[in-house]
């Protein structure tokens, strides 16, 4: 199997390279790269995303054919994706962080600053929270309800569609913390930082 | 429930850990990685390295440690000490680090801030701030170690650092730091009040009962020590039990 990460020099994606080369090894096949031809050809994409969701979708878009190669991907061929932090909130039409900005569209919904009720709630949500499983998952096979996540962001993803959310964390509000759709995975938290049970995560992933 | 956590801090030099970890089964007391690694499988909630090697030379190695303990270690790794420059900042995420921590060029030039979040985004800025107490209610930030004055109040200098971007602050109090007395609450309090970044606190952890005053009376969102887990004293597992007992929510 080839999974690629897509490196769209956008953010620090070191952990995740390291962690999925730890849970990849000797059985999946991983690339590290934004080649068009080689995304295509692979049987998953990791779509990691760090900094601000502006900063983000401007990097994907000055990769010329990226954006389309994804969509073909995710959307036309339903191939399995993983969205990680601000990989996930670009599924979104649009983001409000430093300008609002046109997200790829994959699921209706917006990305909006967490209300954290008047300074009651520190931001960035920082650190180690629980996450509670809502549906069914496949990424979330064999994890336990309310198992601890790495998080670290500022903006949450909103989906119109309440029955894509596979997760919620409690930090002033119940934040979406994962959402599933058919071929389409994210998870606001970072697996990749998440010790040995986000290592787990991962894992599913490349089994799906 | 958002966890406070946990952070154990080693002070690495030249390649070394300068304080060990009293644990029998390590091979070698001085071994960053190794050390690292025990803390990560202990559950330490997050590991912080701290260069305190005094030439521009050495930085590879520094980099070269990052580097080994982030293809071990699957929890948050911040570095700091002689972060100075955007470029020190690359070589160390691209090492591995998930954040870098800047004390004297932050002072120097609170700009540098911006420029960092701005590129690197805020998750991954770190702003450590060295503090000692001057008059009552009332702290001075000191650079390179403790050793200068800056004349900058404090808390006015941690609310520049959140506006310009920081994700975090990490708190020091020079007074008591390797005093084992517990943390300066006052000043924790204080600066945790006047923010909305969360704050580490750091500096003076010598009983379990500090880190619940760092946390409940002070206000931190994570807790930093040293040499309570350097010297086996006590483990991570012990620290985070210890809190639990008291009702201080922790990621057991």
């Amino acid at each position: 199997m080839n999974v690629t990460i897509v490196d769209y020099q956008s953010g620090n994606i070191s952990s995740v390279i390291n962690s999925f080369t730890e849970v990849a090894k000797g059985k999946v096949n991983l690339e590290v790269t934004s080649d068009i031809k080689k995304i295509k050809s692979s049987d998953k994409i990791v779509l990691p995303g760090q900094g601000s969701f502006k900063s983000c979708v401007d990097s994907l878009n000055s990769i010329v054919g990226l954006v389309d190669t994804l969509r073909d991907f995710a959307i036309t061929n339903k191939k399995p994706l993983l969205g990680i932090c601000v990989g996930l909130q670009m599924f979104a039409d649009i983001g409000y962080e430093e300008a609002e900005t046109k997200g790829l569209g994959w699921i209706p919904g917006n990305v909006s600053k967490i209300d954290n009720q008047k300074g009651k709630y520190k931001l960035p949500h920082i650190g180690w929270n629980e996450i509670e499983i809502q549906k069914e998952s496949k990424l979330f096979k064999d994890i336990k309800n309310k198992s601890h996540m790495y998080f670290v962001h500022s903006f949450e993803f909103i989906p119109e569609d309440k029955s894509v959310i596979s997760a919620t964390a409690d930090y002033s509000s119940k934040i979406v913390c994962a959402v599933e759709k058919d071929n389409l995975f994210g998870t606001q938290f970072h697996p990749e930082k998440s010790d040995k049970i986000g290592l787990k995560i991962i894992d599913n992933f490349l089994k799906l | 429930m958002l966890k406070n956590r946990i952070i154990p801090c080693l002070d690495v030099k030249n390649g070394r850990v300068v304080k060990g970890i009293n644990f029998v089964e390590l091979k070698d007391a001085g071994d960053p990685v190794e050390q690292a690694k025990i803390y990560s499988d202990g559950g330490a909630d997050e590991i912080c390295f701290l260069d305190i090697t005094a030439s521009n030379e050495n930085r590879e190695t520094i980099i070269d440690i990052v580097r080994k303990t982030a293809k071990e270690c699957f929890v948050p790794l911040t570095v700091g000490g002689g972060v100075r420059t955007i470029q020190n900042i690359t070589d160390l995420l691209l090492a591995g680090a998930d954040k870098v921590s800047i004390n004297t060029a932050a002072v120097k030039n609170v700009d540098f801030i911006k420029e960092a979040s701005k590129k690197f985004g805020s998750q991954c800025i770190v702003v450590a701030i060295d503090a000692k107490k001057i008059l009552d209610n009332k702290w001075e930030v000191f650079t390179h170690g403790g050793r200068n004055k800056t004349g900058i109040d404090a808390v006015e200098f941690a609310k520049k650092v959140e506006e310009n971007g920081a994700g975090e602050i990490l708190l020091t109090s020079m007074d008591k730091d390797g005093t084992k007395s517990g943390y300066d609450v006052d000043l924790l309090k204080t600066i945790t009040n006047n923010t909305n970044i969360p704050v580490i606190a750091s500096g003076g952890v010598g009983t379990l009962d500090h880190l619940y005053d760092g946390i409940v009376k002070g206000g931190a969102s994570a807790v930093l020590a040293a040499s309570i887990f350097h010297y086996g004293e006590y483990k991570i597992k012990d620290a985070k039990e210890y809190l639990n007992s008291k009702n201080v929510s922790v990621r057991l």
